[in-house]
């Protein structure tokens, strides 16, 4: 019996032990956030101004803008800080474009969303998430920052990957992420497509001849561009991944300039990953003025110039400028003006019945 | 199992008479294969985990384990297995216990479901929760309207981790004490003894040994758990991931250090509750030993 008590009494013991771990950590999670705040306020005040409480904001992002916003979330805060005296911070959450889009439908509370394309963003007005209009708020169809979409291939190019018509050649391995989970396969995807119509003037069925031949190429299609990207630049496998050209940038500024290059293609597409603020999540959380401000941010010469040394393209002229060397200046299709908008892409191409679907078996 | 295992490595065995052990080869060569096994499939990996871990250096381990997003998935992770496992050695006892003891209708189908979390896939496990508590879900509306966040928080998450490690506990239990049977719960009632009394001083002592082993697997399981959790995290940084879950996403910034790093902070956890255990089976045996004597 004494025994029997014996253990069970050391494994409340380990258990008290384990939850008080658990609920000091608690405490010093929100002490993290609310810590600072006593300070603040009473230097708010000091100064006459409204007291600001602290808040939060959840920021719901794609899959490559991570160093992006880790940088600018740092910027911001303490931007604002300065301007208002309002503590303000910011958590992130990435992943697949159209899988986060559809964890914001499911519930997850995004004050903010910086998806990979505006169809993603699309999708919450549905659920009342946030008003159709929602890509006329801010400036450049709410686009703060643009990309392309590159070849990436191994150091010396030794397939000889110069123009698309190059991926279909054979032995070639194309790696691509898959079009219906990865917002940018679906850039890499129409950028091939009008690549293809340029070539045929504009012979749909040609087009679509070669983006078939395109996806026999692909070995594997992971659900996001940085499961591509690890796929091929740790993986080793494949010899040329569609990325976007940040993505690519990156990969050669982590993994070394001696093992990859960037091959530009004649033709690609103007990629515009927007950004909105989720009205209904904002509200709820009392953040929409603070949500609002950290997206018009982005457009400020700090935020651009943050966004540049990310490798994302600036829409600020004088900032582009400035990096003019590192983008290379290129014959870019746009979705509005080459495809008719996400929304008839989306439809012909992406959804259930569309192209891709006819066009992809998996395996062949 | 591991009571089975540890009364073998006590004395008796290692008296056994000559003439019914296995000849000294086959013992040689039965060992050897079971420790070149150990060390391909098990030590090996665990080995390389920490070598990896190590290779840019102590200050690059120690800045991985020491960034707040590391510790606040190390303070979730642990927070999470504090819930779950002993909601489910409450109810791993109680449904052993009713599975065991007492005969009644539906006995197979609560077998059954108690089974089920091992039959389905984790993604399975962490979409229902999405289906039922998600804004689009069933009690979603009801829940938002009452300014209750449980998927993408702490109670889906704690709610998966439950749901993955039901079985773990009551499945170890139930055939234990089926085994064991009622006769010595019989032969104490009819001398008088309450529940509570029959229960510390004629069943746990039999189970105890299966109870751990049950413990351990179910904690285990709880601190790794990655499919389930990782659909009801949201993965928002530095709030809902959890140790796994941050392994992952450090892996695909390039930091495979740092991601290593934080892995092999989740095989140290497995080492203390391994720990744990060894100190418990030995202050047992003690305490058994020195009762004989």
């Amino acid at each position: 019996m004494l025994k029997g008590k014996w253990s069970i009494s050391l494994l409340l013991v380990l258990v008290l032990i384990l939850s008080a771990c658990g609920a000091n950590g608690g405490n010093q999670g929100t002490g993290a956030g609310a810590g600072e705040s006593p300070a603040a306020s009473t230097e708010a005040s000091a100064a006459g101004e409204k007291p600001a409480e602290p808040v939060k904001l959840l920021n719901v992002s794609y899959d490559p803008t991570r160093e992006l916003y880790e940088e600018y979330n740092k910027a911001f805060s303490t931007y604002w800080k300065n301007k208002t005296g309002q503590d303000v911070t910011i958590s992130q959450s990435h992943g697949g474009s159209g899988k986060q889009a559809r964890a914001v439908i499911d519930g997850l509370k995004a004050d903010v969303v910086t998806l990979a394309l505006g169809y993603d963003i699309d999708s919450l007005v549905e659920p009342g998430l946030l008003s159709a209009d929602w890509q006329s708020k801010f400036e450049h169809n709410s686009s703060p920052y643009t990309s392309t979409i590159v070849f990436l291939v191994r150091k010396g190019n030794p397939k000889g990957i110069k123009v698309w018509n190059d991926l279909i050649k054979d032995g070639v391995e194309v790696i691509t992420p898959n079009p219906q989970t990865s917002g940018g396969a679906r850039w890499n995807y129409l950028a091939a497509w009008g690549y293809a119509l340029k070539q045929n003037n504009n012979d749909e069925a040609k087009a679509q001849e070669f983006i078939t031949q395109l996806f026999k190429h692909v070995p594997v299609l992971d659900t996001g561009a940085r499961g591509a990207t690890t796929t091929f630049v740790e993986k080793g496998i494949g010899d040329v991944l569609l990325a976007w050209e940040n993505e690519a940038f990156l990969s050669i500024k982590e993994l070394g300039p001696d093992q990859f290059e960037i091959v530009y293609p004649s033709v690609s597409i103007l990629a515009e990953p927007p950004v909105a603020v989720v009205d209904k999540n904002a509200e709820a959380n009392k953040s929409t003025e603070v949500a609002k401000a950290y997206l018009e941010y982005l457009y400020s010469d700090e935020g651009q110039e943050i966004a540049a040394k990310n490798y994302y393209r600036p829409i600020n002229e004088t900032i582009a400028a400035k990096y003019a060397d590192t983008f290379k200046k290129l014959d870019l299709l746009t979705i509005d003006g080459d495809f008719g908008g996400w929304k008839a892409a989306q439809e012909k191409h992406f959804n259930a019945g569309g192209i891709f679907e006819k066009i992809y078996t998996p395996g062949s | 199992m591991a009571g089975a295992i540890t009364t073998h490595l006590s004395s008796e065995a290692s008296k056994r008479p000559k003439h019914i052990t296995e000849p000294a080869l086959v013992r040689i060569v039965l060992i050897t294969i079971a420790l070149i096994f150990l060390a391909l499939v098990v030590l090996l990996p665990l080995v390389s985990v920490f070598v990896e871990a190590f290779k840019k250096g102590f200050d690059v381990y120690r800045a991985a384990i020491t960034d707040p997003d590391a510790l606040s998935a190390l303070r979730l992770t642990l927070l999470v297995a504090v819930i779950a496992v002993p909601l489910n050695t409450l109810f791993g006892i109680s449904a052993a216990w009713a599975i065991s003891k007492f005969r009644f209708r539906g006995k197979q189908f609560l077998i059954t479901l108690i089974d089920l979390p091992f039959a389905v896939s984790p993604v399975i496990s962490g979409l229902i929760y999405i289906l039922m508590f998600g804004a689009q879900g069933f009690f979603g509306p009801w829940l938002d309207s009452h300014g209750i966040q449980l998927v993408f928080a702490l109670p889906g998450i704690v709610l998966a981790t439950v749901f993955v490690t039901v079985p773990f506990i009551a499945r170890e239990l139930i055939p234990l004490m089926q085994a064991q049977g009622v006769a010595e719960e019989e032969a104490a009632a009819s001398l008088g003894a309450k529940g509570w009394q029959i229960f510390w001083r004629v069943t746990y002592p039999n189970i105890k040994w299966g109870l751990l082993y049950g413990i351990i697997l179910c904690n285990a399981r709880a601190m790794g758990e990655f499919g389930a959790v990782s659909v009801v995290s949201g993965h928002i940084r530095g709030q809902t991931n959890t140790l796994p879950l941050h392994i992952e996403i450090l892996y695909n910034e390039y930091q495979f250090s740092a991601s290593f790093a934080v892995a092999s902070l989740l095989v140290m956890l497995a080492f203390v509750t391994l720990i744990v255990k060894s100190l418990m089976e030995w202050q047992m045996n003690k305490r058994a030993s020195a009762q004989i004597v």
